[in-house]
């Protein structure tokens, strides 16, 4: 047995009706965890594309991979983790903001990219995008500051070059 | 053509060439019935349970490799059937299920008798449409036979709101024959290059091995089988969804394989140094312990299912497409390798298998007092030149049919292999019955499996059909005793089958024939007379041996070498 390791998953599907309780079934179903997915239309809204972050081994990925192609309502399916690809995560996040802590904030909203997008007396909201360890970077170095809520979008995944995955199954 | 839905979905199932439906009727489905009073060319096959429907429309398939069709209400209509869809998916059968669904207004209002149809049969199927408006029913009929029949093949089910029935509403119908589902391809066979490849694997073999599934049946390949087996002169085994696809008279045949296969087949699996492996699919009854599954051999794979390639079993080549067409391809490639055939080598292979014959695993002990459950198997092959379309249950029983009933050709052998349902038997015979309505169908069954499905006897009434039903009698649950005797220290948990109906009697109720064969010396003459009574259904209860097992056996966790034979089998032949 191999070891599990990280998978980034692209799939395009249809934009139908149980298309993605097909697809979060085929997980549960045959024991695959989903670390996080993320769905929306393309620029055909007849077809939604989907990444999807999963552990496993090198078999069941690849046995995974021919399970989601086997899906009726999919159109394509690509693992992203063995080639060049870029991801981006995007962070929303809340934040207690005393007046103390608001200069240490700023620093590090600067030092990450990150955008404060809302104020209050009390709390600050930061936008954030980026690989996910950048993601897990910053959350690390907000240190004793008080996290209120944190939304993140997963993984969206794009592969390098002019690679991109096709409609035509 | 303007036509109301419920009209669309009769014309659609006629375009299709449907024949049979097998249903059952409720409020959600009553304006397709209405429909279907008026159609002519389709008969309807009145069922006492949904269940039913199912495995009947099912074992229609299974006989004639054509889509089953069933039509039920919403609610419990649909719910009833999740067994049925289950088993049929399992085994890769095509099916088409119509189930009715409250109005839309109603959806997800927990409207009376409302269920989440394509919710619940989601895992348990190749495909589901919930169809939203009137203008894609006929669309997605054609969808649905397309993805239930190409590919590897199963069951699809279409839920239709009430509304979209409604017979004031008419509109447009024109049924498109070729129609294309971009996200659904099929690949049809490899290059050849890779059979070529394949071509001079197998030749190459000192050892060699054809392990053939339900694969080929479905596919519709037994003769290309059958050919290519014979021209190689090489051994083969069938799984139990594979019985039938090779003839089981022919001296190259080693009996099926698996946890109760041959003892010659499962040597010969362990042993082997080439398995060709065909529309199987490595089932943890057929391998025993993966770990020590065919540790000599390079194994190729012929499969429709890109997804079966190395799913339990690591392959070295796989051909993926319709095993019909590869292996016609293969045999031609093979014809130009088979010069390099080691001929010493094959003959001395064949001369090992013989050798493990000899075991003779299938022989058992004899009795003059009670009847053994294989006597009665190996008696209804005689009577029936073999030649009889078998249903049966799950457990001691079926495993005897497809160890002694000798199948010689496909689409004979129907049961539940995937999911092993008690149940099927009897509604598959009905299917099976209506498929071949001049053919002998036998359902052998045990005593606890047959009153799963009990209420199609008066299906059978109804529609005259004259099906021959054989329990073996053995006042258990004799595999699940069978299991109890080995791994629980004999303690047999509910495993007997107390308060047993006269079946006789109840057979009689229901308006057919019964009878109680108890006798070993009556056997022969009673299954004989039983059988020749044309145009009835005749239930014949056979009292047979209450403590038989079912051998040979691999227990679980071992491998193909290491498997059990029957106490009475012969020991004394030197192991090779
Ligand atoms: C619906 C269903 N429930 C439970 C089982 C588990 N099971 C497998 S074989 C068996 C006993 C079958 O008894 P019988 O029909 O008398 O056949 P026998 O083994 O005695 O020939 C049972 C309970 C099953 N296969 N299907
Ligand atoms: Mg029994």
């Amino acid at each position: 047995m191999t070891t599990d390791k990280r998978h980034i998953i692209s799939i395009l599907v249809e934009n139908e009706f149980g298309s993605l309780s097909r697809i979060a079934g085929l997980f549960s179903a045959r024991g695959y965890n989903i670390h996080c997915l993320s769905v929306a239309p393309t620029s055909d809204d007849s077809i939604s594309r989907m990444t999807l972050v999963t552990y496993c081994n090198e078999a069941k990925a690849s046995q995974l991979m021919k399970q989601l192609y086997k899906l009726v309502d999919v159109i394509n399916v690509k693992d992203l983790t063995d080639e060049t690809h870029i991801e981006r995560e995007m962070l929303l996040l809340k934040v207690k903001s005393t007046l103390k802590q608001r200069d240490e904030l700023k620093r590090l909203t600067d030092i990450f990219r990150a955008r404060i997008i809302d104020v209050t007396d009390t709390t600050y909201t930061i936008e954030l995008t980026g690989p996910s360890e950048k993601i897990l970077a910053f959350i690390d170095s907000l240190g004793k500051i008080k996290i209120i809520e944190q939304v993140r979008s997963g993984a969206l995944g794009i592969s390098r070059g002019s690679e991109s995955l096709e409609i035509k199954k | 053509m303007k036509l109301s839905g419920s009209e669309i979905i009769i014309e659609s199932l006629k375009k299709e060439g449907v024949e049979y439906i097998f249903g059952y009727p409720g409020g959600a489905v009553l304006h397709i019935y209405d429909a279907l009073f008026a159609a002519e060319k389709i008969k309807h096959v009145l069922v006492r349970h949904e269940q039913g429907a199912t495995h009947a429309a099912d074992g229609y398939a299974r006989a004639c490799n054509k889509p089953g069709v069933v039509l039920v209400t919403s609610g419990p209509g649909i719910t009833n059937c999740v067994t049925g869809i289950a088993t049929a998916h399992m085994d890769s059968i095509p099916m088409i299920v119509i189930s009715g669904q409250v109005s839309r207004q109603y959806v997800g209002s927990d409207a009376f008798q409302e269920a989440d149809a394509t919710g619940i049969t989601r895992p348990i199927c190749k495909h589901n449409f919930l169809i939203n408006d009137r203008e894609s029913i006929a669309e997605t009929f054609r969808k649905a036979f397309i993805i239930s029949t190409t590919g590897r093949p199963g069951p699809v089910i279409i839920d239709i709101p009430k509304d979209l029935t409604d017979p004031k509403v008419k509109i447009n119908f024109e049924y498109k024959k070729n129609i294309k589902i971009r996200s659904y391809n099929i690949k049809k066979s490899e290059s050849d290059e890779k059979i070529k490849e394949a071509a001079k694997l197998i030749c190459s073999a000192k050892k060699p091995m054809i392990y053939a599934g339900g694969g080929v049946i479905l596919g519709k390949a037994s003769n290309n089988l059958v050919k290519l087996t014979k021209h190689l002169n090489f051994p083969i085994t069938n799984t139990l969804m594979g019985l039938g696809a090779y003839p089981s008279s022919d001296k190259q045949f080693l009996g099926m394989l698996g946890m109760h296969g041959t003892y010659e087949a499962n040597m010969a699996m362990h042993d082997c140094d080439v398995l060709l492996a065909i529309g199987a699919r490595f089932d943890d009854r057929v391998t025993g312990d993966t770990n020590q599954f065919c540790p000599k051999a390079k194994i190729i794979h012929i499969d429709i299912d890109p997804s079966s390639i190395s799913k339990i079993i690591e392959v070295d080549h796989s051909l993926i497409g319709d095993t019909k067409q590869i292996l016609k391809k293969l045999l031609d490639h093979t014809k130009h390798f088979k010069k390099d055939i080691n001929k010493d080598a094959l003959s001395k292979w064949w001369r090992k298998i013989n050798s493990w014959q000899k075991k003779k695993c299938l022989s058992y002990k004899k009795s003059t007092k009670v009847i053994k459950p294989q006597s009665v198997i190996e008696t209804l092959h005689k009577i029936t030149k073999g030649k009889s379309f078998v249903t049966s249950d799950v457990g001691q029983h079926q495993m005897w049919v497809a160890q002694y009933y000798k199948f010689d050709k496909p689409n004979r052998w129907i049961n539940s292999g995937g999911l092993g349902t008690m149940g099927f038997g009897l509604p598959a015979a009905i299917g099976a019955q209506l498929a071949y309505p001049r053919e002998q169908v036998l359902c052998v069954t045990g005593e606890a499996s047959i009153l799963m499905c009990i209420q199609e006897l008066s299906t059978c009434l109804q529609y005259g059909l004259p099906i021959k039903i054989i329990t073996l009698n053995n006042r258990y649950m004799g595999m699940v005793r069978q299991w109890q005797e080995f791994f629980y220290e004999g303690r047999y948990a509910m495993s007997y089958m107390d308060a047993i109906p006269n079946f006789a009697q109840l057979a009689e109720s229901f308006g057919h024939i019964g009878m109680v064969i108890d006798k070993p010396k009556d056997l022969e003459k009673d299954l004989t007379h039983a059988l020749s009574l044309k145009n009835r259904l005749v239930f014949v209860d056979v009292i047979t041996d209450e403590t038989e097992n079912v051998y040979p056996m691999i227990m679980s966790g071992k491998g193909h070498h290491e498997m059990h034979l029957a106490p009475s089998a012969n020991e004394d032949i030197e192991l090779a």
